[in-house]
């Protein structure tokens, strides 16, 4: 698995990917929290990273879907899948080392960002100073999306040998999760239905974590997302076979 | 037996691409796979290598189950797909090193020289895999094969599409190993079996139709070529 993992932590830094990724964040997250009128931390005069947090799941659609991408699509391409699945690797292991390093290079991106945070930390009140609580907690609800995102990506990456349609089937599923499921809670007519639906969001449990309240279901219904998706990433990696 | 391979058949979808067959191949042989495009050797290949299950029937590698002890066997297999699939973006130290410890050696830098000696990599050893030629590349593809030192090669069409030259190299390089290891090698061309093996294994349309020492199959039409009892064996095949 750590095999896996090295090798493609060393391509996404050869390839530019990782700088790509980590520069756009960096800069879009940037220009909404300071620059950009109306919204930013200076207009606002609240001292929260909530603008980031807001903006950040988004952005984040489309950068762990261009990271995954290529992940199982370049090897089926390629044909090295071949050579991959006939060493004395298990599948899984192979899956998971891919999966780690994408989960690996998101943390990585997001470390920077803690600069925003002694930032403001610094911009504060001196007497009531940041909620760490609430931060922190945005911060792992942030992790565990940007995780489920990656388990999305993988999966797409796993249907298909063009890294094209893997990053559109994974922005679609991505959005689809994250976005129109928690979209249906506010539509009136469907009532209760809407509600139970918004509860499978990503959105729903990403909020309730950024509440900074640790809620075990939060943490159960990420791990279990993640779960889904890497077990199915297993079953078409493994078509092959059938 | 290094390979056993026991009334093993696959059916892709309705087409069936292997009808049973079976063969077993002493240790230290280097066996001739032949047959024409279509006949069902990669799909043998791919198999014994465990990337696809057979759809009934069994095999062995060295006594270990192909299903059972899957990941024992490929320890002790060595496997260069068809088309020589590399990663071209990654240097070939790089990548040989990567070859190496998902085969699970442990000294991997040790298994690196030992694989570049082998396939005479040297003088192309800090390029990427992307700028080498054909020839090197098929090296490397070689080196990934060998760089766990397994006990049994498998090898698709390892010359295909090489210039003259380079065939010749890579033939010297399959022969040297050829002392220490069983090696299979599918081709469809003649003369490679007669530079390299010491017996043939003739399949078409997915059966066996001959597995003899290169000898025995010359002795069975004394007058013909090589060329001209391939033809015979398999021409009944509409040519592609």
């Amino acid at each position: 698995m750590w095999e896996v993992f090295k090798k493609e932590i060393r391509s996404f830094l050869g390839s530019f990917i990782a700088y790509i990724v980590m520069g756009v964040f960096l800069a879009i997250t940037g220009l909404f929290m300071w620059i950009i009128k109306g919204n930013n931390v200076l207009d606002l005069g609240v001292a929260s990273l909530q603008v980031m947090f807001n903006i950040a799941p988004y952005i984040l659609i489309f950068l762990v879907s261009a990271i995954t991408m290529r992940s199982l699509s370049e090897e089926r391409r390629l044909g090295t899948i071949e050579i991959l699945t006939t060493r004395p690797v298990s599948d899984l292991s192979i899956l998971l080392g891919k999966y780690l390093a994408a989960v690996a290079l998101i943390v990585f991106t997001l470390l920077p960002t803690l600069f925003y945070y002694y930032t403001i930390q610094q911009l504060a009140d001196p007497l009531q100073g940041t909620d760490v609580g609430a931060t922190m907690g945005s911060y792992f609800g942030l992790i565990l999306l940007a995780a489920s995102y990656a388990s999305i990506g993988l999966f797409a990456s796993s249907l298909t040998d063009n890294q094209i349609v893997s990053l559109i089937i994974s922005m679609v599923l991505c959005f689809f999760w994250y976005g129109v499921l928690s979209l249906l809670g506010d539509i009136k007519a469907l009532d209760a239905i809407g509600k139970s639906l918004e509860w499978f969001s990503l959105d729903f449990h990403y909020q309730s974590i950024s509440r900074g309240v640790l809620d075990t279901r939060d943490v159960i219904y990420f791990f279990g997302f993640i779960a889904t998706f890497l077990g199915a990433t297993k079953m078409a990696f493994e078509s092959r076979k059938w | 037996m290094s390979i056993q391979v026991n009334n093993l058949s696959k059916k892709y979808g309705q087409q069936l691409a292997l009808d049973s067959i079976s063969f077993s191949i002493p240790s230290g042989e280097v066996v001739g796979f032949l047959g024409p495009n279509g006949a069902g050797k990669s799909t043998t290949m791919k198999i014994i290598t465990g990337y696809i299950p057979a759809t009934s029937g069994d095999a062995s590698v060295c006594g270990l189950d192909l299903v059972e002890q899957s990941l024992e066997v490929r320890k002790l297999v060595g496997y260069l797909p068809e088309h020589n699939p590399l990663y071209l973006d990654m240097y070939i130290a790089e990548y040989l090193l990567f070859a190496a410890g998902i085969a699970g050696v442990k000294n991997t830098k040790k298994a690196l020289e030992m694989a570049i000696e082998l396939t005479q990599l040297g003088p192309e050893r800090n390029k990427k895999i992307g700028q080498l030629s054909k020839g090197y590349r098929q090296r490397v593809g070689l080196a990934q094969a060998l760089i766990h030192d397994p006990k049994v090669l498998i090898l698709d069409e390892p010359t295909s599409g090489l210039d003259p030259n380079q065939v010749v190299e890579i033939r010297n390089v399959i022969k040297n190993l050829g002392s220490e290891k069983t090696v299979l090698l599918s081709t469809h061309i003649m003369q490679e079996v007669e530079a390299m093996c010491n017996r043939v294994i003739l399949i078409n349309k997915g059966k066996i139709v001959a597995d003899d020492s290169l000898e025995g199959l010359k002795n069975t039409s004394p007058t013909d070529s090589l060329e001209t009892i391939f033809r015979n064996l398999t021409s009944h095949v509409g040519s592609i």
